[in-house]
């Protein structure tokens, strides 16, 4: 019994962090119709600078900080040679994301070669219900859940997240209505890319990282967007967590050579059925 | 005298193809002009460049005030509730507030938690007019106001627009394909063929021209069996 909750509360927090890295895939996608398959590695660059701030002295906070604003910046920089030159299509944006994320693997290696690296997160030991775990991973919860709900909310309910959501739903009247949907899909990208930094920082303390980690991330990440036809965060947060849950208890029980996997069939199945139910994906949904 | 908007020598091509060739039109202040002209003429063409949506190849606009725009197709973000629609035309101004717009287009009000993608024809158009009056504009251009649309919902959205424009100061310039409507409804009309206006003038001598008639007013549809 405390071994179920001790695998559902670890599964939990990972899949808080897949939900993480697919909640910047939603803000990306929602704003510009583009996959961003460089998205794993916003995660990996911010948990990379993180382990070295934090071993040149930085405190924590700072250093966590220092990550995810790595990973802004280099959203921000995904998003300029993606979308900055006028009339890209989303799928050639895909590529070029895809080639940048590959070209990341250099950078990161270059600066901080191919050993694994991890650093210290909330240290201690957690008792809940009997099972006892790592207690990062209550604060990895403990994270999430306010940045889904802000999310949401920012998305829904202000007038910037209104004019960002514009942009995809209609790039013409976003253009009629005055809305410069190039700063947007730019803000969209720096916002996805400070996401997918938070997902690194906090994962990191429990799960490792290297420069090839966002593989994980990223098929993860996609696997839980999907879900909610990578437009809606609140559906991706339970995609990510169904996923990081059923990872745990398949590790747990079963063997953990099949993690991966899990996700690969789930994402699968979903598009299956979905493609059944609507037909062909259009390029444009209007 | 100043003019609203006066548009000089404007030409734009597509990819090598003309689509206005020297273009000089002029809406004056607080009055209502007409530009009419058949499928293909350029008219959504002198909209885009006027309101900054495409880059003209030569010629100058000049735009006194705030401009607001009614696109041809009504351009929903379907998604999106009415009031979330009105909210957006408000982006580029600081007052946001959509009440007014109830007030000024009652038959709003009653669809304003609507999905804009749901609503029909003439809700659409008339939501599209309301985000237009968000942006508390001085010129306020329509691009085709009456197509697709039943008579009586058009009857409806000419009685707004006359009060509009009767209420507050605002010059309109309204593309149009309903001519007689057109020019019943403003003071001055151009006549755009091919890219270059042919005729231009007050909207009830264009109503007599027997060039005018005869194109745009002929009511004499032949139908091959
Ligand atoms: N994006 C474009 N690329 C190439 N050609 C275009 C483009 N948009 C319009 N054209 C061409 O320019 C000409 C003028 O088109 P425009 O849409 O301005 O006509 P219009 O007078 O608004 O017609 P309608 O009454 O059918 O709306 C047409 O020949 C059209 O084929
Ligand atoms: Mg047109």
């Amino acid at each position: 019994m405390s071994d179920l909750i001790g695998y559902l509360i670890t599964g939990l927090g990972i899949g808080a962090g897949f939900a993480l890295v697919a909640s910047g895939l939603v803000a990306i996608y929602r704003v510009t119709r583009v996959v961003n398959f460089a998205q794993g590695g916003f995660a990996v660059l911010a948990a990379l600078l993180t382990s070295t701030l934090l071993a040149a002295g930085l405190p924590h906070g700072v250093a966590e900080l220092g990550g995810v604003a790595l990973g802004a910046l280099a959203g921000l920089i995904v998003g300029v040679v993606a979308i900055g030159r006028p009339g890209t299509s989303p799928g050639t944006s895909l590529i070029v994301t895809l080639g940048l994320g590959v070209l990341a693997y250099a950078v990161e290696v270059l600066i901080w070669g191919d050993q694994p690296r991890s650093f210290p997160g909330l240290t201690g030991v957690a008792e809940v219900a009997g099972a006892r775990l790592p207690a990062h991973y209550l604060l990895i919860l403990a994270v999430t859940a306010p940045v889904f709900a802000l999310m949401a909310w920012f998305f829904a309910r202000t007038d910037l997240g209104r004019a960002l959501t514009a942009c995809a739903s209609n790039r013409y009247a976003a253009q009629v209505v005055g809305i410069d949907v190039r700063r947007m899909g730019l803000l969209a990208f720096t916002i996805g890319g400070a996401l997918g930094g938070l997902a690194g920082v906090l994962t990191t303390p429990v799960q490792q990282v290297t420069f090839d980690s966002d593989v994980t991330l990223i098929v993860n990440g996609f696997a839980a967007a999907v879900l909610g036809g990578l437009t809606r965060p609140m559906i991706a947060l339970a995609g990510g967590l169904l996923l990081g849950v059923t990872q745990t208890l398949v590790a747990g029980y079963g063997g953990g050579a099949y993690q991966m996997e899990v996700a690969l069939v789930l994402m699968l199945t979903v598009m299956i059925v979905q493609a059944a139910r609507t037909g062909p994906v259009p390029e444009t949904a209007r | 005298m100043t003019g609203a908007v006066q548009i000089d020598n404007l030409t734009v091509r597509y990819a090598g193809a003309t689509a206005l060739d020297d273009v000089t039109l002029a809406v004056a202040e607080n009055e209502m002009t007409a530009l009419i002209g058949a499928n293909g003429a350029g008219k959504s063409t002198l909209v885009k460049a006027l309101c900054g949506l495409i880059r003209p190849d030569s010629g100058t606009i000049t735009v006194h005030g705030r401009l607001a725009h009614v696109p041809e197709g009504r351009e929903m973000f379907p998604d999106m509730t009415v009031d979330d629609n009105l909210r957006l035309g408000a982006w580029r101004r600081r007052r946001r507030d959509t009440a007014p717009i109830y007030d000024l287009l009652p038959d709003l009000a009653a669809i304003r938690s609507r999905r804009a993608g749901t609503l029909s024809g003439g809700q659409q158009q008339m939501v599209a007019i309301g985000r237009a009056l968000m942006a508390d504009p001085e010129v306020l251009v329509i691009d085709e106001l009456s197509l697709g649309l039943a008579p009586m919902i058009v009857t409806s959205l000419v009685g707004h627009l006359r009060n509009l424009h009767a209420t507050r100061n605002l010059s309109v310039l309204l593309i149009e394909q309903n001519a007689r409507l057109a020019l019943d409804l403003c003071r001055h009309a151009y006549v755009l063929e091919s890219g270059r206006i042919v005729l231009h003038g007050p909207a009830a001598t264009l109503a007599r021209d027997p060039r005018v008639t005869a194109a745009y007013l002929g009511g004499h549809v032949t139908v091959t069996p």
